[in-house]
């Protein structure tokens, strides 16, 4: 439904974004996520149209937006800042945009009246914007913008402002919301946590450029890039070399890991080529003694734990590895018998299919 | 310890400094009211008896009245002119990245610093050189020259403290550049556009470097009172004159001012002076 | 949704046409800026640069009975070269100017650490109030000088009648005295303002912090305000000398003739003299000699910035 075609963004001589390419289909909860200055605020601007394109186009249900200017556009956008109008009350502020279509004020009144129920605050009409608290201006902001049935609701990183708690329950009003109202939703953050319970899609960006677009669980469990590996989630990362001794079968001589068998038909990567094995905090098993007929072992030290209440983040030195690799416990008692002591000898055993071949670069 | 944080404590000397600082500026003001009411003919001590007279023989001046009216038209004239040019001025300064605008406000703001003469002088020139003659309408354009930076320096910090994304909510909505300014941009700088207008009516009202040397022989009030000033009988009523200007001037600054202060974030209330 | 409407309405039915100025504007931001400004930049062009630019090309030229000798010469700036009576003017303009500055900034100074730090509620009341007075008509202000220190004016007849004198003080009128005091006046309420900025920009943590490490009152005022206020006074110096330079009014009305200023001349010039060329070019001088006062402040400024950082 919204079409990005080799978009480019040019700020004087600063490339800002590069030849993206997206394509969001319709209903969906679809999230950029990226570091600050990576340049989704400027693609999610683009869309709504206050950025032109320097390059490249964007097309909603098949139209191209390249000279329409954002008043024309049936897109609506949820700011950062929220931007409620403080001469206006709650309800003039939300029936803002409804002024071009003909409506007699008692049915603009009932709309609104429908949008404050929809977001939980009924009765706020006659408030206004320095009266409310930061999570109800957020509300507000929403109400305001699908009043308008837009085709797709642009959010710029709605939830920065609030405090964790309001937040994480923002987060679940907001899926819900999209649900029941069934909306494309283009979201932007940074916290990889919010997207990854938020959408439905997410395009991972850095320096102006379109990592990779891939549902929350396939960026998570198979990142395409050591960047996208370390930007979700906690990684471990062990530096290592392929070997393909014969067509059949595939090594891969990693630091602290050891040999490693892989999948001869996935790997991609040619015979000598440098590579990264990324492995998740909680795919690798802790014990306290060797294990008895493991194939992939690890020996280490315990340097130091994090007790970080739903589990322990365990930091291992491994030999040949300097830096610590990280182990998640889950805390399914409590502390107890199976707590494990600092500069206590561990041995960390992990499954296959929980390594992840990355190139080195 | 005193109340308060130990940084600022209290100073007596500091604050008799104040107060003494206080009188040093406006003793001198109010002498003008005080001698106004008195019934001698000269200013001086002793105060000779309470009249009204100097005031009352106001009203039976035709050229006071004349000059009065045009102060009065050429300031309405300035004042709106000057805040309309320094509405869109400020929003292009404070929204538009502009390359250039630094030294363009910077040309813009130095009647502020540069002596009133030098403008007079060269706008004077280019009046004669282009044959127009002078009349209330160059000491409009003058009065302008002046005011500008002031209306300028009153809306940019408004507008800077105006978060952009109003407008560009507003334009998301629905509503195109026109329709967005009168909807959304207009009531939340109006305290400011209000401010400057009466600040820009005073400063033209009470301006008398650009009135002598542009407006021949159409006076306006400060020019009336300096060709009265020739003659010593003269002063008393100029006193009068001069203490009703004075108290329009300061209860008209006062409003503008403090308009101009409504809805302004903290920070940006030191205005002009940075 | 409670309506039957369904939610995502189609929108695109009735696409609004964009004129092509609108999308011009769309696509140009820069045009948009520039198309706002432009009014300003008119006014602007036409009432400062044309005028300015024309008061150049007119020093140039001299005066020759009623009519003006168009040819280029350098006759005016010459005479003021050679004639001892402009430079005096001018060395005496910049005395006087200079000296009330300073007077007016020392003066200022503690009135505003006054507001910036020991005022705690209504800053800007005190602020209003002190910048009140400036905003009022300037020859009003020297009018009222021009009373109080008459031969017979205010102070004479007070201290007068007061029998703390028997004669009137003759230098306070009509004299340099009486030139520096109306200028002291009438600008200290626009010298407190840059000052009171800088004083007020100052994080009272760096105060803190200084007494912390064992500076007491004084030493703290010596080390951290005074330094870090200096771009505000520098400023404050500025925005006073440069204006009273070319100020006529004052001398006019109190000054006498040892007090004449640069001001006084050009007026003259365009006045009873009526000798433009000669006036257009000691206005241009004027112009150079605040150009380097400018650049001095600037490059003090600056290189206290520097020295600060």
């Amino acid at each position: 439904m919204i079409s990005i075609r080799n978009v480019g963004k040019r700020f004087g001589t600063f490339q800002a974004i590069s030849d993206v390419s997206i394509d969001i289909q319709r209903g969906e909860f679809f999230s950029l996520l990226g570091a600050s200055g990576c340049g989704k605020t400027t693609l999610l601007r683009m869309i709504a149209g206050f950025e032109s394109t320097s390059g490249g186009q964007i097309m909603i249900d098949g139209q191209p937006m390249a000279d329409v200017p954002p008043h024309h556009r049936p897109v609506n956008m949820v700011f950062q800042s929220y931007a409620i109008f403080p001469h206006l009350s709650v309800r003039d502020n939300i029936a803002y945009g409804l002024r071009k279509q003909r409506l007699t004020r008692s049915r603009r009144y009932e709309m609104v009246e429908e949008m404050l129920d929809l977001i939980k605050l009924p009765g706020y009409g006659t408030r206004r914007a320095y009266e409310l608290s930061g999570g109800q201006r957020q509300r507000v902001a929403l109400a305001r913008a699908l009043i308008m049935r837009p085709k797709a609701l642009l959010l710029d990183e709605p939830l920065g402002a609030l405090d964790k708690q309001l937040r994480e329950q923002m987060q679940l009003e907001l899926r819900a919301l999209q649900k029941s109202v069934g909306v494309t939703f283009v979201l932007v953050t940074h916290d990889q946590e919010e997207a990854l319970t938020l959408s439905d899609k997410i395009a991972v960006m850095a320096a102006g450029r379109v990592l990779q677009i891939d549902t929350p669980a396939g960026l998570y469990e198979t990142p395409v890039s050591r960047a996208v590996a370390g930007f979700i989630g906690h990684m471990n990362f062990f530096a290592g070399k392929v070997s393909r001794p014969t067509p059949g079968s595939a090594q891969i001589e990693a630091e602290g890991l050891g040999r490693i068998e892989v999948d001869a038909q996935g790997l991609r990567q040619a015979h000598g080529a440098k590579v990264v094995v990324a492995l998740r905090p909680e795919r690798l098993v802790l014990g306290a003694a060797p294990p008895e007929a493991a194939r992939n072992v690890m020996a280490g030290t315990v340097l130091t734990t994090a007790y970080l209440g739903e589990r322990r983040q365990h930091y291992v030195k491994v030999d040949g590895m300097a830096e610590p690799v990280a182990v998640s416990v889950p805390n399914q008692q409590r502390d107890g018998q199976h707590a494990v002591e600092q500069g206590q000898k561990v041995w960390l055993t992990w499954s296959d299919d929980a390594c992840v071949v990355l190139d080195h670069a | 310890m005193k109340p308060g944080t130990y940084i600022s404590q209290p100073n007596t000397s500091l604050r008799l400094y104040a107060v003494v600082f206080m009188l040093f500026i406006y003793l001198p003001l109010l002498i003008l009211p005080v001698f106004s009411f008195n019934s001698g003919l000269y200013v001086r001590f002793p105060l000779e008896g309470f009249t009204f007279n100097w005031y009352l023989a106001l009203l039976n001046r035709e050229p006071v009245f004349a000059a009065l009216g045009n102060s009065i038209r050429v300031g309405l004239t300035v004042s709106i002119l000057s805040t309309v040019i320094a509405v869109f001025a400020a929003k292009a300064i404070a929204r538009n990245r502009l390359p250039g605008s630094g030294p363009i406000v910077g040309v813009i703001m130095l009647p502020l610093v540069v002596p009133g003469i030098i403008f007079g002088v060269a706008l004077l020139v280019l009046m004669s050189r282009l044959g127009v003659p002078l009349s209330l309408y160059t000491v409009t354009l003058g009065h302008i020259v002046v005011c500008l930076p002031f209306a300028i320096a009153t809306l940019l910090p408004r507008f800077e403290g105006f978060d952009l994304s109003m407008e560009e909510a507003s334009a998301d909505l629905g509503e195109n550049g026109w329709i967005t300014f009168w909807r959304i941009t207009f009531p939340i700088v109006a305290p400011g556009i209000v401010a400057s207008l009466l600040m820009c009516f005073t400063i033209s009202f009470d301006e008398f470097i650009m009135a002598f040397f542009l407006g021949g022989t159409h006076a306006t009030l400060p020019m009336y009172i300096w060709g009265q000033l020739r003659f010593p009988t003269q002063f008393p009523s100029m006193l009068a004159l001069s203490s009703l200007i004075i108290l329009t001037s300061f209860i008209v600054i006062f409003l503008s001012l403090w308009i101009g202060r409504i809805g302004l974030p903290k920070s940006a209330q030191s205005g002009i002076f940075k | 949704m409670h309506s039957d409407a369904p939610f995502v309405a189609d929108r695109s039915a009735a696409r609004p046409r964009t004129g092509w100025i609108g999308r011009l504007l769309f696509r140009h931001e820069h045009l948009r800026g520039y198309g706002l400004l432009a009014p300003a930049l008119i006014v602007t062009g036409l009432t400062v640069l044309v005028p300015c630019a024309m008061l150049v090309m007119l020093s140039f030229w001299t005066q020759v009975g009623y009519d003006y000798d168009t040819s280029l010469s350098l006759q005016n700036y010459q005479t003021a070269y050679e004639k001892p009576i402009y430079a005096a003017l001018l060395q005496r303009s910049l005395w006087i100017s200079g000296m009330a500055t300073i007077v007016t900034v020392l003066l200022c100074y503690p009135m505003a650490y006054y507001v910036a730090f020991h005022v705690h509620r209504h800053k800007m009341i005190w602020i209003i109030l002190i910048t009140l007075p400036f905003w009022t008509s300037y020859l009003l202000r020297v009018f009222a000088w021009k009373v109080i220190l008459g031969y017979e004016g205010v102070i004479n007849s007070g201290l007068m009648h007061l029998g703390l004198i028997t004669e009137p003080l003759r230098f306070l009128l009509y004299s340099t005295t009486a030139v520096s005091i109306t200028l002291a006046h009438s600008w200290a309420a626009f010298a407190i303002l840059p000052i009171y900025v800088s004083l007020e920009k100052i994080d009272k943590s760096y105060l803190e912090a200084a007494a912390d490490l064992g500076d007491g009152p004084v030493l703290r005022f010596l080390r951290i305000t005074l330094p870090l206020s200096l771009p505000g006074v520098i400023a404050s110096v500025f925005l006073m000398f440069i204006p009273t330079l070319g100020d006529y009014v004052t001398p006019a009305m109190v000054g006498g003739p040892d007090s004449t200023m640069i001001g006084t001349l050009i007026q003259l010039q365009f006045g009873s003299v009526n000798n433009w060329p000669m006036g257009a070019a000691l206005s241009v001088i004027l112009v150079i000699i605040i150009c380097l006062l400018g650049l001095c402040s600037f490059g003090l400024t600056r290189m206290f910035q520097r020295w600060a950082a």
